[in-house]
């Protein structure tokens, strides 16, 4: 049983071991989805909450697979709950916000396959938290994720009115923003002290 | 669907180099990152990290391809994902019985392969629509690109910061790294780099083919 303190997971997860920038955890919804700063934001909620409930299945069922003495059967079990619950979230979401629905468009189906998703299901296995821990720890990873995908929707709002040379359009730029950021997020490593 | 849409001039020589360089998964399509980046601090975790890869894809696009007219079209994308994730649970106990030091250094990626997109791209865009063979060879070429993708980010970073190439010393013993080539950023960095030197030779290739007379371009 692993005791680290509540904040200290949800500060590590948010900044120091931030899922984008540190862990590479979500790349693609961070490049593809952070175009706008309003869709970023909403995108990033979107995935904390899938986070927070997979998270939470996936406590319930390494308990099962323990005591099956199945763990072989983990990474699938975990892929499909993490399925099933983005098809719920579409569901629910389609039935209580169509607007929110259509802005998401494509890319909430899109979450099943977004790695930090099942990297956290797995982490917080690997690292024995408790089920208030993993519920923690679902919260950070989504702040980090919100944080990184807003403060890359701002930048590269920003840099769409600048003169970019012909060459480092698109995705390059991006990259290269990606990396000032990551660098940036460093300095928290002295957080963890 | 009961024609294979397969044009008769494709040949499996074409599906492997598509995938190699002209649609090539990690250049051109720009899919399935996480990895790339996150592997890539040498070049030996680079080039397990691919085969590793090739070996999910292609087992995958096979029994994708295989299976395409059973599998009901409402439930196809759950279906291919509980495919890929057999073949990963395979991989990923194979790698630990070989190496526990590579098992150790890939980490959670092997795992990870799993929400890889180009994989499930590959199965929804090719071998759902495709026969086995032609399915192999397509998973073949895309693994093939990947791994030489992952091995020049990987390569690159290796050199420039640890100084050495698949472990073997490159420079005299004084030499100093550069350590920001093996933190996140210097994996950022380095795909920046490759994709602005791949963005550079397009752009001069498409002025050499507006400035060459129609006839040389037409009889290339």
């Amino acid at each position: 049983m692993n005791t680290e303190p509540l904040w200290a997971i949800y500060v590590n997860a948010t900044l120091i071991n931030n899922f984008v920038l540190a862990l590479f955890l979500g790349i693609c919804p961070f490049l593809g989805v952070s175009n706008k700063l309003d869709t970023a934001a909403r995108m990033g909620a979107a995935v904390t909450f899938v986070l927070v409930v997979s998270s939470a299945s996936a406590f319930g069922i390494e308990r099962l697979l323990t005591a099956l003495d199945a763990s072989y059967l983990r990474l699938i079990a975990f892929i499909a709950v993490i399925a099933s619950t983005v098809q719920l979230v579409e569901m629910f979401i389609k039935k209580t916000s169509p607007s929110l629905f259509r802005a998401l468009g494509i890319y909430l189906p899109l979450i099943t396959t977004n790695c930090a998703i099942l990297g956290l299901a797995l982490f917080q296995t690997n690292k024995g938290y408790g089920f208030a821990q993993c519920l923690v720890y679902a919260l950070g990873a989504g702040s980090g994720f919100t944080l990184a995908l807003v403060l890359m929707a701002g930048l590269r709002e920003k840099l769409a009115l600048g003169a970019v040379p012909d060459v480092a359009q698109g995705t390059a730029l991006a990259l290269l923003l990606a990396g000032l950021l990551s660098v940036a997020f460093m300095g928290f490593g002295g957080l963890s002290g | 669907m009961s024609v294979d849409p397969i044009e008769p001039t494709a040949t499996l020589g074409d599906e492997f180099f598509k995938g190699v360089w002209r649609e090539n998964p990690t250049f051109v399509q720009v899919l399935g990152m996480c990895p790339v980046l996150a592997v890539s601090n040498s070049a030996r975790n680079a080039l397990a990290m691919g085969l590793a890869t090739t070996f999910v894809l292609v087992g995958s696009n096979a029994v994708v391809s295989a299976l395409r007219r059973f599998i009901p079209n409402q439930v196809r994308i759950t279906t291919y994902i509980l495919i890929i994730a057999t073949f990963v649970t395979v991989v990923d106990y194979v790698i630990q019985a070989i190496s526990l030091d590579l098992y150790k250094a890939l980490g959670a990626f092997i795992a990870l392969i799993v929400v890889n997109c180009f994989i499930l791209g590959r199965a929804e865009a090719f071998a759902a629509k495709n026969p086995v063979l032609p399915s192999i060879v397509d998973g073949l070429g895309m693994g093939a690109g990947f791994c030489w993708a992952l091995l020049c980010i990987g390569g690159v970073r290796e050199i420039l910061g640890s100084g050495s190439l698949f472990g073997l010393p490159l420079f005299h013993a004084g030499f100093q790294g550069a350590t920001l080539m093996l933190l996140p950023s210097g994996g950022f960095f380095t795909l920046a780099g490759w994709m602005l030197l791949l963005n550079a030779l397009r752009q001069r290739r498409a002025r050499r083919a507006a400035a060459a007379p129609l006839a040389l371009v037409e009889g290339r």
